[in-house]
């Protein structure tokens, strides 16, 4: 591909005898010229950072003492550090339950618009995709005041109709809740994603399906869902890397129950409140790099299990 | 090849010399700009609102320093942005607003100048004594008190009348009228624990004569359970557990609602308390009335301190002489104090403005035209001294905030809260490398 723009290039440029062996040149160039806006960014923006983080860990600064070189120091206190752990394994829970529920959702949804059984389609696709154009502390803070224990409108009406308060933002609820919102969140993206793919997938294969006395659910089950199963495992992918880094909503919510949501309820909302509360940006940056750990574990075993079962397939 | 590259680098050195000359160039420049005798510039952080008038008014006086005002966000957030250009030693301010709380997180790492040499401690016996020691350590001055937050009582006269309940005058008495209005009207409470507010717990603490903290340079006493800490634990489990007050977060908007609708029959709050819940809580306009916090021995007059700034000029302020004059300026000169109390609503703590007529006898309508200032301006007069921050309170609060949180759901007492939170914050100092006797 790149090559091919090369060419065209070359063809429309000079073409002098000694330009050749400078247009070779230039033609080496092109590829990096078309990449330098995004490599630029990538590198400021990411690269840099990541190795002034990488860095930063490996040192410890004091409030009395100063900075001073102390190797995996950092590291060993995170990986035995009860309060990332909790936070870790708290997210495992919450991914769990909320992954398949909103993946689930939205493999519905998309399948019901691409069927083109629900009236209104345009409406749809817009209404469910809305809620991902909300910024995350925006949704946060209207859920936030939905769920208020006394004078949000749900307990209000719980009032009203005599029923007990529905305590959203306590010990129990507060994971559900959030899930709640994060669904609310990203269901429509995820559509949006297995909706694109469903459109690729070829008429003739449906109605194959159907000319062989196929029903519809079964159509769906056995010739759709396979055909798309590599957009959904996509999706999966990037909602156990989006579950593991959770902050906006608990780091919202924590101002209306901050008895709950503790410094460590998420990784990193317990990174976030290492370096800016505590001062401790050295330990912060580790936590940070264990985490970053754990999600490359969970993506890249999640992908060896899926795999594995598509091979057998 | 070897020739190419060779002229290459020729051509690479020689643009490094012009970019080196450029850069020094540039260097010389400014280094003479700022060691010219022109108006110094002042760069100014503070998020009070509307103080941008009291900067005009200075810059329009002022010919020789000009200041230049930003808004770099409210408490934690200015603070990381302030530790941020620190550690940058890049765009500092040179005077920035500090709560008093936070003064001794700032002077443990050297970021604020000591500006008794700029004539400073000159304007000390202006100010209410207790402001003074909380911005001043012996002779050394780190910043100039702006506003105040002597703590004082506001409740619901119209709940009060209601269930006969009399104003408590000690916390014996308000713990028996809470107890009274428990068992008239279950859902009313006399107050809201807010249990994971620092700020607000700690002023609760000063009062009971808690004095957590003792800083002598790199050597810390910590005593977060000390005897006046563990009163007040005591003191609200037992109200807790009889389930007369509640325990909401405060500064929400379920709690804002609470307070508009008649859910607390008091507030326990500070100097600015009236006026801002005058904001949040516009409905229910006329019904409060201020009294002096209860005691907790009768006949005695103890107040604390909940909130308040500082103007405070930054070790690494090119101009500091300059700085100070501004930070003097603007909590001093007689203008721009009337207009931080009565265009910012600011509870001021210099002693002729908290005494001029127009400030002690103003009316609130708020509280059904009762003149609160007095109350608190007899609380400022009445806040215990030789109260100490520790240099890491950011910390300190969110350990409060955690544990005492923890307490308010039942999963833990207030008094093992309290002792949970001594053990963290010791552990904490420790780590830091300070020694912790």
């Amino acid at each position: 591909m790149v090559s091919q723009g090369a060419q065209s290039t070359k063809g429309g440029g000079e073409r002098t005898e000694a330009g050749v062996s400078g247009g070779r040149r230039r033609q080496a160039a092109i590829p990096y010229v078309f990449l330098a806006p995004f490599l630029i960014l990538f590198v400021t923006f990411l690269i840099l950072p990541l190795a002034y983080a990488l860095v930063i860990s490996v040192y410890a600064d004091k409030l009395v003492g100063g900075n001073v070189f102390v190797g995996f120091e950092n590291y060993k206190q995170a990986l035995g550090d009860p309060g990332f752990w909790d936070g870790v394994r708290r997210m495992i829970y919450f991914g769990i339950f909320q992954v398949p529920v909103m993946l689930g959702l939205a493999l519905v949804f998309a399948l019901l618009l691409d069927s083109g059984a629900a009236w209104f389609t345009t409406l749809f696709r817009l209404g469910f995709f809305i809620p991902y154009a909300v910024p995350s502390v925006v949704a946060a803070l209207i859920w936030g005041y939905l769920y208020g224990p006394t004078f949000g409108p749900f307990s209000q009406l719980a009032d009203y109709l005599g029923l007990p308060t529905p305590a959203f933002l306590s010990d129990t609820w507060m994971l559900p809740s959030i899930a709640n919102v994060v669904t609310w969140e990203f269901t429509g993206y995820n559509m949006i994603i297995m909706y694109a793919a469903l459109q690729a997938v070829p008429r003739e294969v449906r109605d194959a399906g159907a000319v062989d006395g196929a029903k519809p659910w079964q159509i769906a089950l056995y010739i759709r869902i396979p055909l798309i199963f590599p957009a959904i495992l996509l999706t999966a992918v990037f909602s156990i890397i989006g579950t593991f880094q959770l902050f906006n909503e608990p780091s919202v919510l924590q101002a209306l129950a901050p008895g709950v949501i503790t410094d460590h309820y998420t990784p990193n909302l317990y990174a976030y409140g290492l370096a800016f509360t505590n001062q401790e940006y050295n330990y912060s940056a580790a936590v940070s790099f264990a985490l970053g750990a754990v999600v490359v574990v969970f993506s890249y075993v999640f992908m060896l299990v899926t795999n594995r079962r598509e091979v057998r397939a | 090849m070897n020739l190419r590259r060779l002229a290459g680098s020729r051509w690479l050195s020689g643009r490094l010399a012009a970019v080196t000359a450029i850069l020094l160039l540039v260097v010389l420049a400014t280094g003479c700009g700022s060691s010219n005798k022109g108006p110094a510039t002042i760069l100014f952080w503070s998020w009070v609102p509307g103080i941008k008038d009291e900067v005009k008014l200075f810059n329009d006086t002022h010919k020789d320093v000009t200041v230049k005002y930003v808004n770099a966000g409210q408490g934690a957030d200015e603070y990381t942005k302030l530790r941020t250009a620190l550690k940058a030693n890049k765009g500092v301010p040179d005077v920035v607003q500090i709560e008093f709380q936070f003064i001794p997180s700032f002077t443990q790492i050297d970021a604020l100048a000591d500006i008794s040499k700029y004539g400073a401690n000159d304007v000390k016996q202006d100010y209410v004594g207790w402001t003074w020691d909380q911005v001043s350590e012996g002779d050394k001055v780190y910043a100039i008190p702006q506003d105040s937050g002597p703590m004082a009582l506001l409740y619901r006269k119209d709940i009060f009348d209601k269930y006969g309940l009399k104003v408590p005058k000690t916390w014996d008495e308000f713990a028996s009228e809470a107890a009274k209005l428990h068992k008239a009207a279950p859902d009313t409470y006399m107050t809201d624990f807010a249990a994971s507010d620092g700020g607000w717990i700690t002023g609760l603490m000063w009062q009971a004569g808690s004095r957590p903290f003792e800083v002598n340079g790199t050597k810390v006493s910590i005593n977060m359970d000390d005897p006046g800490a563990m009163k007040v634990a005591n003191y609200w489990q037992g109200l807790i557990d009889d389930g007369t007050v509640s325990t909401d977060p405060d500064f929400t908007n379920d709690w804002y609602a609470g307070l508009g609708k008649g859910k607390y029959a008091t507030w326990i709050t500070a100097g600015w308390g009236p006026v801002f819940l005058k904001g949040v809580a516009a409905k229910s306009s006329g019904k409060w009335r201020a009294a002096p916090l209860p005691q907790w021995k009768a006949g005695e007059n103890v107040s604390a301190n909940w909130g308040g700034s500082t103007s405070a000029v930054t070790a690494a302020s090119e101009n500091p002489e300059a700085a100070t004059e501004f930070a003097i300026w603007l909590n001093h000169n007689q203008k721009s104090v009337n207009m931080l109390t009565t265009k910012s609503n600011l509870f001021p703590t210099q002693k002729s403005r908290l005494n001029s007529p127009d400030f002690k006898n103003a009316p609130l309508a708020f509280a059904g035209g009762q003149k609160v200032n007095q109350v608190f301006i007899q609380a400022s007069d009445h806040v215990d001294k030789g109260f100490e921050w520790s240099p890491f309170q950011d910390y300190v609060y969110a350990q409060l905030a955690e544990k005492v949180g923890a307490a308010a759901k039942g999963d833990t007492t207030f008094p093992e809260a309290m002792h949970k939170v001594q053990s963290s914050v010791t552990g904490y100092a420790k780590d830091q490398g300070f020694k912790v006797h």
